[in-house]
């Protein structure tokens, strides 16, 4: 039986690099949440009594979660903007408010070394263009853009909002422009997406810890380990704003409160409500912090939700990845040179629907939908190298009964499955999968539509694949002014969201790589700057 | 499925499995060549971590935007890997073994003892032949009154070559090691390719934004701009020298010459650009200390020292070469040489001729490429 590879447990520690033995250390010490924070909080925040907060004498540096707690506490008046969530969202929003001379608090759950949620693992962000420059060839307008979107799932949940978002996606990268993001030009990994797809440089965490560092600079409370616990509404002047810091429970009132916190895609049993024993076997290729605890308060307070309970942008990833936070490096490019089959050892959907980067946020529904969750994506020797080195080493038999003995399947039904679609191929043409070549299986159901070459070149190898979640888009439904709404259409004054927990506002099913940030940032500047109207 | 522990990991293994993960993410290859250049292997024998690792700058961008550094269990820091399978190589690669050994790692104890024992010799020497080392001198030829020409020529020209030899020796070895074979590609156009990497030393920009370290909340182009004056000085130092021996030899116009003339003029220019830089880079490394938690090896801090003390004694001993001080300073100046001269191929001075071949490599590499992304329709986020 194939196992997680044993090197991927144990990372390697040199004596001469203490620095392997010190990061998490370093990080916390250098960006301290105490020393920061209480320099803001002197000078920027909105402590109530500033004498107070001037003559106290900064807390002595030794980091601990319990000194945090009489920093919050010491500001007794109301915040103008509480963020909760630490991700692209949460970031825009927060230094969006503090620009405009807002208080802001932003409450991150994770710890400095986990922050900014799923952007840590996003790479670029799709956007209108209508001029090429040296990050972006050609053009990409906004009908294209929206006939995209269209195209995936069932298309935009409201239209309305999927108009927002496509219509300022440009202003939204002028806007990172302004705020100093760095990008970077189309190479080898990038090549595909290269004109709908605008890339910053190092990913998004690069990404991230330069947002960290402009909303510090705007003069943003950055306040991780925060877990919101609770959010109360009975004052129609503020809103109470429950943060579990350190073992005690704080409440701070704000002005307005802006959610951007994630889906509930790492509430596995959340989750199991939709889709059952399934949700077990998914993989979470993000944050493990995304709980959905906020987003299940506010749908507790009545805010109307949005967005299908099942839809979620999954792909096919390794099965052997970690159960979170795996990211880029554990999804699999191979599935369109060869053929996918389920646990029965039978093939259950078409490899070769449509170009691969449209098709890529499919795998994952498809395999969540077969039995135990499961499927094998099996090359034969002719592709070896063809696709993006995968993480894990491949599974290889030089024939296919051993294959299927060695993945556990039933050796005569693989074999059968593999000659069967071999003998329904006649191409041979070499393979090009930048374009779709039309050469298809004849008579064979379910078809592979385009790239059918058979698999006759042994050793043959395998990958076991499981549904990798990335986020869910079931959130709570707002209005064009990233309102949240309540069941009853009316927004809630004081309560705004933005990112994956307004998702399917937006996204129904399927996926279109970057749009997450593209939502993220439009809807994240829209947050921050109404929530600094309200804040007024 | 269970997880298996294994207690440890050798460390080519380790360096393999993190740049697997770097070629199965490529999230970083904005930044620099390394990454480029790690895509286009599939598997990385020792030899391709060496390169790999020449390659490095050792700017700390791809380890800041790393989702999968320490603490995440993947565990990858490419810098630190990369760093200690340069500084291996540059053990593995000279010759002879033993020395390079020993010196690699005493570092401040073999720059000690070198500068310390040609100063003794120096004065012993002195001594010896009964001249008096307050005794001012001045006029053409007065350094040789302290040591004589031929002393000078026989102790630094031999030193010299030894460094050539064993340099050159270890950069074949290394060039030899090499898995890609350069293609048809030109070798002017690679040159000049290198050429354009090293003036601006290219890959400390940090992918543009410039250079991460020391701190990670401030990138900043003053580690490449405080490189570069040590790069530009040390080269207009060896200008100087040059141009210095024309006069003497070919000229017969003898030292000391005046402030004002080629060889002095380039001198100070060099000079002040090293002790510039070296003390520059020094305290990157001391802010490092604080900002990054990482102690400064001391191969750094020793080769840097040693600089600056060739620099810094050369410029003392510019001003005050009328003066009675002159035969000390001159005796001190010339062991900081002899000691910089003996531990240069067992130092981390090695790594500019390291950084050269494996650029050079790399942009034949490159040129070597079909059209980039032919066939990678790859997929991101």
């Amino acid at each position: 039986m194939w196992r997680r590879p044993l090197l991927y447990t144990a990372p390697y520690r040199t004596n001469s690099c203490p620095t392997l033995h010190l990061r998490a250390q370093t990080v916390w010490e250098v960006h301290g949440i105490i020393g920061p924070f209480a320099r803001q909080l002197r000078t920027a925040g909105p402590a109530a009594d500033p004498t107070v907060a001037e003559d106290t004498p900064a807390p002595a540096p030794a980091p601990g979660d319990a000194a945090r707690v009489p920093l919050l506490q010491a500001a007794s008046a109301p915040w103008d903007v509480v963020v909760v969530g630490g991700g692209n969202a949460a970031l825009v929003a927060a230094i969006t408010a503090a620009e405009r001379g807002r208080s802001v608090a932003l409450l991150e759950a994770a710890p400095r070394h986990l922050r900014a949620g799923n952007t840590r693992h996003t790479r670029n962000i799709r956007c209108v263009h209508t001029e090429s420059d040296r990050f972006m060839p050609g053009t990409y307008l906004a009908e294209e853009l929206f006939a995209d979107l269209a195209s995936v799932g069932r298309g935009a949940t409201r239209p309305e909002l999927a108009r927002i978002a496509v219509g300022r996606s440009a202003e939204a990268v002028a806007w990172m422009d302004q705020h100093g993001v760095s990008w970077q030009r189309p190479l080898r990994g990038t090549l595909g997406l290269a004109r709908t797809n605008r890339f910053f440089l190092g990913g998004g965490t690069a990404l991230a810890n330069h947002y960290y560092t402009v909303a510090q600079r705007a003069g943003v409370n950055l306040v991780y380990e925060a877990r919101v616990a609770d959010l109360e509404l009975e004052d129609a002047s503020f809103v109470t704003v429950v943060v579990a810091l350190g073992g005690e429970e704080v409440r701070i009132r704000a002005r307005a409160v802006v959610v951007a916190c994630g889906g509930f895609e790492a509430n596995l049993p959340w989750l199991r409500r939709y889709w059952g024993a399934a949700a077990d076997q998914y993989i979470v290729r993000g944050t493990p912090h995304n709980d959905g605890a906020v987003l299940a308060r506010l749908l507790d307070l009545g805010a109307a939700t949005c967005g299908d309970a099942r839809g979620f942008h999954a792909i096919a990833v390794d099965a052997r990845s970690p159960k979170f936070d795996g990211g880029i490096a554990t999804r699999l490019d191979c599935l369109p040179f060869g053929i996918v089959v389920n646990r029965e050892g039978r093939r259950f959907s078409d490899e070769g629907a449509d170009i691969w980067p449209k098709r890529y946020a499919s795998w994952g529904g498809l395999i969540a939908r077969q039995p135990g969750q499961i499927a094998y994506a099996i090359v034969d020797a002719s592709m070896t190298g063809r696709f993006i080195q995968p993480l894990y080493p491949p599974i290889t038999a030089g024939t296919l009964p051993d294959l299927a003995r060695a993945l556990e399947l039933d050796p005569d039904t693989l074999e059968r499955t593999v000659t069967e679609f071999n003998a329904h191929c006649d191409g041979r043409s070499p393979l090009d999968l930048s374009q779709l070549d039309h050469v298809a299986t004849s008579d064979l159901d379910p078809p592979k539509t385009n790239w059918a070459r058979p698999l006759d070149h042994p050793p043959y190898s395998a990958f076991p694949l499981r549904p990798g979640i990335t986020f869910t888009f079931m959130g709570v439904a707002i209005n064009e002014r990233a309102q949240i709404l309540t069941q009853a259409g009316s927004p809630f004054a004081r309560l705004f969201a933005a990112g994956e927990i307004m998702a399917g506002n937006v996204l129904t099913d399927g996926y279109l790589a970057g749009l997450g940030l593209t939502i993220g940032t439009v809807f994240g500047r829209i947050a921050g700057h109404e929530a600094s109207q309200v804040a007024d | 499925m269970r997880r298996h522990k294994l207690p440890t990991e050798t460390f080519l293994e380790s360096a393999q499995r993190q740049l697997n993960i770097c070629n199965a993410c490529r999230y970083c290859e904005g930044y620099c060549a390394v990454f480029p250049a790690l895509e286009l292997r599939s598997t990385f024998t020792e030899a391709d971590v060496t390169y790999l690792a020449n390659l490095c700058h050792d700017c700390r961008a791809c380890l800041d935007a790393c989702m999968y550094a320490p603490p995440h269990e993947f565990g990858v820091d490419i810098p630190a890997t990369l760093r200690t399978a340069r500084d291996a190589g540059y053990v593995r690669y000279a010759w002879p073994h033993r020395l390079a050994t020993l010196l690699w790692h005493h570092p401040r104890a073999s720059v000690a003892v070198a500068t310390l024992g040609g100063f003794v010799a120096a004065l012993v020497a002195e001594s010896a032949n009964g001249r008096s080392l307050v005794a001012g001198r001045s006029g053409p030829g007065s350094f040789y009154t302290v040591i004589p020409w031929l002393g000078m020529v026989l102790a630094f020209g031999l030193a010299a070559l030894f460094i050539i030899a064993v340099v050159s020796g270890a950069i074949v070895t290394f060039w030899r090691s090499g898995t890609v074979r350069p293609g048809k590609a030109s070798w002017g156009a690679a040159w000049r390719g290198v050429i354009a990497d090293v003036v601006p030393l290219r890959y400390l920009g940090g992918g543009g934004p410039g250079c991460p370290y020391p701190d990670p909340d401030r990138p900043s182009h003053g580690r490449r701009l405080l490189h570069q004056a040590v790069l530009y000085g040390f080269l207009l130092d060896f200008a100087s020298t040059c141009v210095a021996a024309i006069y003497q030899d070919i000229l017969h116009r003898m030292p000391p010459y005046p402030v004002t003339s080629l060889p002095v003029l380039l001198g100070i220019i060099g000079g002040v650009g090293v002790i510039a830089g070296c003390t520059g880079l020094l305290h990157l490394r001391y802010a490092a200390w604080r900002l990054r938690h990482e102690r400064p090896a001391p191969q750094d801090v020793s080769f840097v020292a040693v600089l600056n003390l060739v620099a810094i004694t050369g410029m003392i001993l510019l001003i005050l070469r009328a003066t009675p001080a002159m035969p000390i300073l001159l005796d001190l100046h010339l062991a900081s040489v002899f000691a910089l001269f003996l531990t240069l191929p067992y130092s981390r001075f090695v790594h500019a001729a390291y950084r050269v071949a494996a650029l050079l490599r790399n942009r034949l590499e490159e040129a070597a490429q079909p059209q980039l992304g032919a066939e990678d329709e790859g997929v991101a986020a």
